[in-house]
């Protein structure tokens, strides 16, 4: 229920006074309300339930907890993401 | 996918793995909160995964499951009215009443619809202003900001053949509740990653330290789940109580601020009663009283319910965290997805529903 995917802004407009964006999930464009983000643009993730907008992720702090799990056992092959693609 | 994908690592969760072995020296029962977490578990095997003195119990976290049979009764009654379109997540339209289900209704000519988001119902009342569209407003604080935006919306726009039946609940209460449960045994919490987005997890410190519990706010992909068990195990053997943010790329401590306020607008906060559990003391949300013309209960006069719960289902005790599904005789022979008879079976992330999907039907298959 409480399920929220993150996906790519890809455009941002308004509908009658509501902030509104299309998110792209992986290929899937839905839309969502930006309205509680103002800080989110296009290029920015943001995390989406039910057609809404509840945050935007932070590449800097999705890098910092990944990098501190690699490093557990210093797996160096593996992929540490960096920011936004 | 970004921000998915790199999450599911088999590499990364087996050395989660072997550091929770590492810095385990004596068992641990701890208890995740949200179906979304049940669910994520239970697919993917990490219970399993986990070294025997770690055990993991399932929380109450899963709205569709504990919303109260009276509410679910309430709807049906609306939705088969003939002036009515009933919309919905989803979720609920399997859940049985005392006497049908929105499914069965619907075979039987009722209009209901699935929404995939709170503000398409509010489009379809102003596509059909000769019908009276309701939409039933479940969920946790994740879901309360869009369901708030609807019915703000609705009112904001004038669109009076509108109304929501409202069953908001909310996470803290519940974890009192559970922590209050005589023969609790829960002594740290994987906290609900995406509620957390929205409130933040100040709250999460209060309780904590009222009860002496560590919290990890954790996120939903396996390695957040086994990463948030690692941080409660270090909390537990250190004897550290304190609230961690393992989710920390979307959960920030003070949450999403407009959408609090957002959520104000429409909701206050009243008592609320929990299918399998009973009333729990300001545990839920109601509409505000400027809004009362959109609240279906008061619009359609659906008053007091009787109802009736079938007497051998356990998933009070189940949501609690004191008996997994296998300690029940009726799991998955008198009760199962098709034809289940109680909150944890009624929807994909209750816990005797994630068992029986999984294929642990049996003890000696679980843990």
């Amino acid at each position: 229920m409480c399920l929220a995917i993150p996906g790519k802004v890809i455009e941002v407009f308004e509908d009658r006074g509501l902030r509104m964006g299309r998110v792209d999930f992986g290929g899937t464009v839905k839309k969502a309300c930006l309205e509680q983000l103002p800080e989110a643009g296009v290029g920015d993730y943001v995390l989406v339930h039910v057609g809404f907008a509840l945050s935007v992720v932070d590449p800097a702090e999705a890098a910092r907890t990944y990098r501190f799990l690699v490093e557990l056992g210093q797996l160096d092959e593996l992929h540490v993401p960096e920011g936004p693609a | 996918m970004k921000y998915l994908d790199e999450y599911r690592d088999g590499r990364v969760a087996a050395k989660i793995l072997s550091e929770i072995e590492r810095v385990t020296t004596r068992p641990w029962t701890l208890m995740e909160v949200c179906g979304g977490q049940t669910h994520s578990i239970v697919k993917h095997g990490l219970d399993r995964m986990l070294p025997a003195p770690i055990e993991l119990v399932h929380g109450p976290g899963c709205p569709v499951c504990v919303t109260p049979l009276e509410q679910i009764d309430k709807a049906h009654a609306i939705a088969a009215r003939p002036d009515v379109t009933f919309t919905s997540f989803g979720d609920m339209l399997r859940v049985p009443g005392s006497h049908t289900d929105l499914l069965r209704l619907k075979s039987q000519g009722a209009d209901v619809r699935i929404v995939y988001a709170p503000l398409d119902a509010v489009r379809l009342a102003q596509e059909h202003p000769e019908r009276e569209v309701v939409f039933f407003a479940i969920g946790f604080e994740t879901t309360a900001p869009a369901n708030a935006l609807a019915v703000t919306r609705a009112a904001a726009l004038g669109v009076k053949n509108f109304s929501m039946l409202v069953s908001q609940v909310l996470v803290p209460p519940a974890i009192a509740a559970v922590l209050q449960s005589p023969g609790n045994r829960v002594q740290g919490f994987l906290g609900p990653g995406h509620v957390c987005t929205v409130v933040g997890y100040r709250e999460y410190e209060a309780l904590a330290a009222h009860y002496r519990v560590p919290i990890v706010i954790t996120g939903f992909e396996p390695i957040d789940l086994l990463d948030g068990v690692l941080r409660t195990v270090r909390l537990l053997e250190a004897g550290t109580v304190q609230v961690q943010n393992q989710y920390s790329r979307v959960v920030t401590r003070a949450g999403n601020a407009a959408a609090q306020r957002l959520v104000w607008s429409a909701f206050e906060v009243g008592d609320r009663k929990w299918r399998g559990i009973g009333t729990i003391p300001k545990s839920g949300l109601r509409l505000r009283y400027e809004l009362r013309e959109f609240d279906a209960e008061r619009r359609f006069e659906v008053g007091a319910m009787e109802t009736l719960e079938p007497a051998a289902c356990i998933s009070g005790q189940i949501l609690r965290g004191l008996k997994k599904p296998h300690d029940c005789p009726a799991f998955g022979s008198a009760c199962t997805p098709e034809r289940p008879l109680g909150a944890t079976m009624v929807s994909a992330e209750g816990a005797c529903a994630a068992y029986f999907a999984y294929g642990r039907h049996r003890l000696e298959a679980t843990r």
